[in-house]
């Protein structure tokens, strides 16, 4: 835990500058929307491994929160194209009314509010329900996996209210931007690094309190929190609450970005990418999750781009050498790199005294440990 | 005195085993009272339904005036109630101090959590002093030895500012020095607290005991000062075994 205090805003500060600066000057439009993509899933993986990685909770379902704010984000957009008509969709699919449900999401705020305020309601219900009944392990992974089953099912069959297979598309304009400019994809970009950045503070802060201390507690031995009065169901309850309020998030900032939200985007197999994600970077540190997300995004688009159905495999393959070699992940792996560098800098000078702490060398290690 | 803590008539069913069978323990306020009794007395279920972990099928328990049949462990803790457990468990990757800060703060709305700790409060200062985990306190609580540990917990409950403590078999395992250390902290600990210790160490009992109840397949044996305990045939016919008459086939 002493790793974790040392970080400075150093290597924070370092990303920043490569996410906010040289990024947009180095990529073209394409590639630098596909880096807003995969920031939104870093979103997500953010929030995955504060549950998962804290908190203990195996969440396979956040596909399900994505999709909330997905949609919510996606009917507003919808409605506003729709300028006072049905939906385009809804047109095709017989629909002659406009449903009391997508009603209210003509207001861009309440729509804005439901992108959070949704997925968090759901997970705090779920959270109760489930929690209190000390459902956990692998019982609260499958349950989480069957909403995210269940809830495709759902959309799927509604075809007139959600677009059904194909989702909800063909957005324009995005708060009187025409979304298809590369001036907006460009905001857009920044937007989604911004909101990934506060969101990453948020989430340090959170773990390096009092309530991520107690998070670690409970998720290393519910049952003694409990003898320390505290109620284990709540701590979890809030804390998925909140991971699910970012995937909502990063799903309604996937919609601009990607131009498209659907049930192949957050069933079972998104969500369960977005855990393997988080595990390959290290899903013992906040930046592990981020980092996965990013880079498993990225690779997925590479070897997809070479082999269409290779990637599968590679993954399957990944996830299954990161759980028994390296289960902490990349981060883990460079922080072992960093140990026996140092152990074998001290044996070779004959040097009994290790490294100071403050070197500058293993202050960028560290940072990421 | 008035009673700190009042079990009556209880009697808990496990699959139709009787793991207690109707047993009455009055404890005074400011009493350091010790649990004995051959193993399946009864005893850590006796601490286990004190504390909410497992329910009664009959009877009353009574702290300070109220009932906790029925109340959710953490409810109990914040009346009053701490215990620690036969193999203790701290939080590892925590460290010492945070440990210790963790219990202290558990009467926090949840909320108030989300700010990072500041310092070391006056309870934790305390605990760490009485402990003797000061030097430690930065290090993370797998590090420590069995020893400590208990110590940890003991500290961890004295920073919550409990009314009542249930130490359950505090000396298990650990080496005479430990032992004597534990039987000083917990002497001191018993100055201002009432305190239950569940122990099966006899030489630890014989030095820290006053007031002993001693339990035998889920009832209430007999009740008295250690000496009383030590000289009682039925006591000796429990722990050394029954008399040669009766003993084929009714070991306990």
């Amino acid at each position: 835990m002493n790793l974790a205090r040392l970080k400075g805003p150093g290597v924070f500060a370092a990303v920043a500058v490569l996410a906010l600066v040289v990024a947009p000057l180095l990529l073209e439009p394409f590639r630098l929307g596909l880096l807003a993509k995969y920031l939104c899933f870093a979103i997500v993986a953010l929030g995955i491994g504060l549950a998962w990685g804290q908190g203990g909770m195996l969440a396979l379902g956040q596909g399900v929160f994505f999709g909330l704010g997905g949609y919510a984000m996606a009917m507003h957009l919808k409605l506003v194209d729709a300028q006072g008509d049905l939906p385009d969709f809804m047109v095709w699919s017989g629909v002659e009314q406009l449903p009391a449900l997508w009603k209210p999401f003509a207001n861009p705020v309440f729509a804005l509010a439901m992108v959070v305020i949704g997925p968090m309601l759901i997970a705090t219900v779920l959270g109760l329900l489930v929690f209190r009944q000390r459902v956990r392990g692998a019982y609260f992974a499958i349950l989480t996996q069957a909403l995210a089953a269940a809830f495709v099912i759902l959309l799927v069959g509604q075809q007139g209210l959600t677009g059904g297979t194909n989702g909800l598309t063909n957005f324009f304009d995005l708060f009187g931007q025409d979304l298809a400019a590369d001036s907006t994809q460009r905001g857009l970009y920044f937007a989604v690094a911004i909101a990934t950045g506060l969101l990453y503070l948020g989430a340090r802060q959170l773990v390096n309190s009092r309530f991520g201390r107690l998070l670690v507690a409970v998720r290393d031995g519910e049952d003694r929190v409990r003898f320390l009065g505290y109620d284990p169901a709540r701590v979890k309850t809030v804390t998925f609450a909140i991971s699910a309020g970012m995937a909502g998030l990063a799903g309604a900032l996937f919609v601009p970005v990607v131009g498209i939200i659907s049930p192949a985007l957050l069933g079972v197999v998104p969500s369960l990418e977005l855990v393997v994600a988080v595990a390959v970077g290290g899903r013992f540190a906040l930046a592990g999750a981020i980092l996965g997300a990013v880079v498993m995004g990225y690779a997925k688009t590479s070897f997809s781009e070479q082999f269409a159905d290779g990637w599968l495999y590679l993954q399957g393959a990944l996830f299954i050498l990161v759980m028994t070699l390296a289960p902490k992940g990349i981060l883990g792996l460079a922080a072992s790199a960093r140990d026996a560098l140092a152990r074998r800098r001290t044996a070779r000078s004959g040097d009994p005294e290790p490294p100071p702490a403050d070197a500058p060398g293993r202050r960028v290690m560290e940072e990421v440990a | 005195m008035s009673a700190m803590i009042e079990v009556r008539g209880l009697s808990v069913v496990f699959d139709g085993f009787r793991a207690i069978d109707g047993i009455d323990l009055t404890v005074e306020q400011g009493e350091l009272r010790f649990l004995i009794g051959p193993n399946g007395a009864g005893k850590t279920t006796l601490i286990d339904v004190i504390t909410g972990l497992t329910r009664p099928t009959t009877g009353e328990v009574v702290f300070d005036g109220r009932s906790l049949v029925g109340l959710r462990e953490h409810q109990i803790v914040r009346l009053g109630v701490g215990r620690t457990f036969q193999t203790s468990v701290v939080f590892e990757e925590l460290t010492v101090l945070e440990n210790l800060d963790l219990a202290a703060s558990f009467r926090q709305p949840l909320w108030s959590l989300a700010r990072r700790r500041r310092g070391v409060s006056d309870a934790v200062a305390g605990a760490l002093e009485i402990t003797e985990l000061g030097p430690l306190a930065d290090r993370p609580a797998g590090v420590l030895s069995h020893g400590q540990r208990q110590w940890l917990e003991i500290g961890m409950l004295l920073t919550q500012g409990p009314k009542l403590l249930l130490l359950d078999e505090p000396v298990a395992g650990m080496s005479k020095d430990e032992r004597e250390r534990t039987g000083e902290l917990m002497t001191s600990v018993a100055r201002d607290h009432t305190v239950i210790v569940i122990e099966h160490d006899m030489e630890f009992l014989r030095r820290y005991a006053s007031q002993v109840t001693v339990l035998h397949e889920g009832r209430v044996l007999i009740e008295g000062s250690v000496d009383q305990i030590r000289d009682d045939p039925r006591v000796q016919e429990v722990y050394l075994g029954r008399k040669p008459s009766d003993a084929v086939g009714k070991q306990s």
